[in-house]
């Protein structure tokens, strides 16, 4: 398989990785190809194992039983030392009795690079950062976005195979969080380097990733492009974690030739158009978009209509988003918001309108 | 109004009241001690003249130089002690790791004189440990000969004063710091020396400065075995020996105080702006790994080594407590507790001298030591960090100064109805020990202080409680662990405290088991009662110190629940 590309960056392979804590079990068979200069993301709630998952590439953690290749070369048993993986720590991890030049020269005295060489390479890798005036401070005399940059020219003048990301940006505020994130991606286009980032943030990991794989509970849930798993998530979980979803429990059947969805309280969803095998046990999963309140007056001609009564209410700016009661299930509906829309009160009884094509059948 | 009016008042007539205690048994005695180092014992005049003759005595100079090497070469010895032992229990997964930690109360429950003697009988030239070793190997070593001894037994006391700091600065490294050098590619000793070593150093010099300080200042242990050619003792000989007005005693003075701001000092460049724990979010200490079966017997060894080492001044005091006759043998002829009836028969005013004394120090340290602390932190009084400052200046005040400064400057004050100087009424003893001892309550305190919110106290007053009842009800009772702690810092070592109340000390009635133990263990005979009042001591230390320790656990588990313990992402 070919894991290196032309210009050099690798890819990274992890092969049924599965890794204990003493008796608990945090990663269980993850099995991942990542392509070379891809950005990629761990994304996953607090305590999913996207650390571990992550520690383990740069060989940090309890020793895992599987495989980890980078480019061709199997790096599962190598020290982490033997690695040459750049890892930026989610706390940066600059250690405090250096200078910024000090912290960053580390990694090419430790690869005994030439005094002279060493002085360019620092001077040029704090300079992609923008960081060059600031090379004789301190750690402590910088803001916490002048460490984050600090912490990456130290990781990437070593120009390690791939560079490995934990939270980078949890510990910056908002503003800062959103310029970093373009500042890492612009940086990683133009090293080219394979890149993995950890976040459980869906926003943060939307904007900056080529592809996501979703991780809970120690295994990979689904991998993707940020909009593959929007719009086709292959089971609750994704699709709960990226986005709002309205999920009903209920059976796929054929009735009069027509595939339909028929949900537990009885409500009928026509699925028509769609190539859905019959079956139990599903859950139909439509975004709060795909859904409509029709005004009692206009034109009806929604694949699906059906009525239900206003229970909440949330104005969210650009739209409103109402809780409707349809029969057992609750139904999130986004209305967009412009002046002068009316509105619905509730315990108003509205009509709904469904675009069925929007609809997804998820078996697990 | 009248309420607003006290709650105005109070906090400043509190803080005068405060300042004026620490200017008057504090300042003024060692300023009077300083001005008379400066000064021509005849003329009255400022001079150098006292200096220079220090300097041309030859005894001064040797015990100049003693005192630097005793010093010195016990912030070698307790190194040596204290580097395997934070080594191994902050980088190997180690079951002696809790036996290690109790380590660092020993200095704490025992001051070195204490067991002075008893190492005299183990270690010295005919003492147990040489006898045997002449009997298997045809020498002897001179463990305790002449300042062998001081520093022997200052080690083995001092010690864990490196432990704590070292073990701690250990601890608080985040392990992302070694684990990006090693993702950088270093590793082995060379990670520790570029990496573990410097961000651990601070801790280092701390514990050591503070070894390096409380051997020079130490007097109890030096007279106990008799070495006379140190600073201290020489301080103390002078005065009791030659008397009050004999200027050398100052001159040393101001030398032992010179080269505790020394220590101090060094101590603060160490650790100033390397505030390392700021930036270093993850904290949780090294990597650990396992050890290998012979690694885990070398730990091991070692570890007991040194542990017997340490608890060799707790079992010989015990053994000669115990023993009837014990010279020129390993063992004591035969064993009794004659000694311990001895004791309580005849010299019972020692015991009840000393919790009477340390109660009532330590009571007053927690008590000043609130009132300091909430004056600094939750006042706005113009000054009121000078409170802070003085309080805290004692820590470099060594007792002999703290003695020759109050004798010299409360004997001719008379304290009204008893017609006594105050320098020799027993009050002064505890005033001498509550000073000495409000740093470390004062730092307790403060510690606690700093973790009740002022929102705690924003809600009783928002509620109608104004600052004293606020104080009284909230403040005070969450600070209680962290007062009890300092008040049981205070009592521990204030119950064994010799140097300043050796030399205050002005009739046997009035004695502390501290003098008491000094007392009997000028003769041979009484060595044996010595032993047993020493180990009353011990008793008493340690089961306050035991209790504390309840205490505060039973506390810290009633407030744990109470707050949200999160973990970050
Ligand atoms: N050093 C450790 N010892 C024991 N359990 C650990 C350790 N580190 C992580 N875990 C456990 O492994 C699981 C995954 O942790 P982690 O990889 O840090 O999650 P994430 O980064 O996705 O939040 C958690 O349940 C955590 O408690
Ligand atoms: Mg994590």
């Amino acid at each position: 398989m070919a894991f290196e590309s032309a210009n050099g960056a690798m890819g990274v392979m992890i092969e049924n990785l599965s890794l204990s804590f003493g008796q608990t079990e945090v990663l269980k068979g993850v099995n991942l190809e990542i392509k070379p200069g891809e950005f990629f993301t761990f994304l996953g709630p607090s305590g999913s194992g996207k650390s571990t998952l992550l520690r383990a590439i740069a060989g940090f953690g309890p020793r895992p039983s599987g495989r980890i290749l980078i480019g061709n070369d199997d790096v599962t048993h190598l020290p982490p030392w033997r690695r040459n993986v750049g890892m930026v720590f989610q706390s940066y991890a600059l250690w405090p009795h250096m200078t910024v030049r000090r912290n960053v020269a580390f990694g090419l005295e430790e690869r005994k690079v030439p005094a002279k060489d060493i002085r360019d390479r620092v001077d040029a890798a704090l300079d992609l950062v923008g960081l060059l005036e600031l090379a004789e401070r301190r750690p402590s005399q910088l803001s916490g976005g002048q460490q984050q940059r600090v912490a990456l020219a130290r990781t990437i003048v070593v120009e390690p195979r791939i560079l490995l990301l934990d939270e980078p940006l949890s510990n910056l505020d908002a503003n800062l969080r959103v310029q970093m994130r373009r500042e890492i991606l612009d940086l990683q286009r133009k090293l080219a380097l394979t890149t993995i980032f950890v976040t459980h943030d869906q926003e943060e990991a939307n904007t900056i990733s080529d592809r996501i794989a979703v991780l809970n509970d120690g295994i990979t849930q689904q991998v993707g492009s940020p909009m593959e798993l929007y719009d086709e998530p292959e089971n609750r979980f994704v699709a709960h974690f990226l986005g709002t979803a309205n999920l009903i429990d209920g059976a796929v059947q054929n009735r009069d030739g027509k595939t339909v969805f028929a949900a537990r309280d009885g409500t009928i969803f026509p699925l028509d158009g769609a190539q859905i095998e019959a079956g139990d046990q599903r859950t139909a999963m439509f975004r709060p978009q795909s859904l409509r309140i029709l005004s009692q007056s206009a034109p009806q001609e929604d694949a699906l209509k059906i009525s239900g009564k206003v229970e909440h209410r949330e104005f969210l700016g650009s739209l409103f988003r109402y809780s409707v009661r349809v029969g057992e299930n609750m139904l999130l509906v986004d209305d967009k918001h412009h002046v002068g829309r009316s509105t619905f009160d509730v315990g108003e009884t509205v009509m709904l309108g469904l675009d069925t094509k929007q609809v997804r059948i998820l078996t697990k | 109004m009248k309420s607003i009016a006290r709650g105005h008042w109070g906090p400043g007539v509190v803080a005068l009241f405060l300042g004026l205690f620490l200017f008057v048994f504090l300042i003024v005695p060692v300023v009077k001690v300083i001005y008379v180092a400066f000064q021509d014992p005849n003329t009255g005049a400022l001079t150098l003249i006292n200096f220079v003759d220090f300097f041309r005595t030859s005894l001064f100079r040797e015990s100049f130089i003693n005192s630097l090497y005793v010093a010195s070469m016990s912030v070698v010895l307790s190194s040596a002690f204290a580097l395997p032992l934070a080594y191994f229990t902050t980088r190997f997964n180690f079951g002696g790791t809790a036996l290690i930690q109790t380590l660092g109360i020993i200095p704490l429950i025992m001051p070195p004189f204490v067991g002075a003697v008893a190492m005299l009988l183990l270690f010295g030239e005919n003492g147990s440990i040489n006898l045997l070793i002449d009997e298997w190997f045809g020498f002897t070593i001179p463990f305790m000969e002449g300042l062998n001894g001081v520093i022997l037994v200052e080690s083995i006391h001092y010690f864990p004063f490196i432990l704590i700091n070292l073990s701690a600065a250990l601890n608080n490294i985040d392990r992302a710091m070694e684990e990006s050098a090693q993702n950088l590619g270093a590793s082995g000793t060379r990670l520790f020396r570029r990496i573990v070593f410097p961000l651990a150093m601070p801790g280092y010099v701390a514990g050591a400065s503070l070894v390096f300080l409380k051997v020079f200042d130490d007097l109890g242990t030096p007279l106990l075995l008799n070495i006379n050619n140190m600073l201290a003792p020489q301080a103390y000989l002078r005065i009791t020996s030659i008397g009050i007005s004999d200027p050398m005693g100052y001159v040393i003075s101001v030398i032992l105080v010179a080269f505790s701001l020394l220590a101090l000092w060094t101590s603060f460049l160490a650790l100033k702006g390397k505030d390392y724990a700021t930036l270093q979010k993850g904290g949780g200490g090294l990597m650990k790994r396992d050890l290998g079966r012979w690694e885990k017997i070398g730990c091991y060894a070692v570890v007991i080594f040194i542990l017997l080492l340490v608890l060799s001044p707790h079992v010989g005091l015990a053994i000669l407590s115990f023993g009837t006759v014990w010279s020129y043998a390993v063992l004591p002829d035969a064993y009794t507790i004659d000694h311990y009836f001895r004791v309580f028969s005849t010299s019972s005013q020692y015991i009840t001298n000393t919790l009477l004394y340390a109660g009532l120090a330590a009571t007053i340290d927690v008590v000043f030591g609130t009132a300091i602390a909430y004056i600094v932190w939750r006042t706005n009084l113009i000054g009121r960090q000078w409170l802070d400052y003085m309080a805290m200046g004692a820590v470099a005040v060594p007792g002999v100064v703290i003695g020759i400064g109050y004798l010299r400057t409360f004997f001719d004050y008379n304290v009204p109805v008893i017609d006594k100087p105050l320098a020799s009424w027993w009050v002064i003893i505890v005033i001498a020990l509550a000073i000495r001892r409000l740093p470390y309550a004062l730092r307790a305190c403060m510690a606690a202080l700093q973790q009740v919110s002022v929102m705690l106290e924003e809600a009783a007053e928002n509620l109608g409680a104004n600052k004293r009842r606020t104080v009284a009800r909230i403040v005070v009772p969450l600070m209680t662990g962290g007062i009890v702690a300092g008040f049981v810092t205070s009592f521990a070592t204030a119950a064994v405290e010799l140097s300043a109340t050796i030399m205050l000390v002005s009739a046997e009635s009035d004695a502390p088991l501290a003098f008491g133990i000094y007392e009997f263990m000028q003769s041979a005979s009484g060595r044996g009662p010595g032993a047993a009042l020493g180990i009353v001591a011990v008793v008493i230390v340690g089961l306050a110190t035991y209790a504390s320790h309840r205490f505060i656990a039973r506390k810290e588990a009633e407030r744990t629940p109470g707050i949200a313990v999160t973990t970050g992402v």
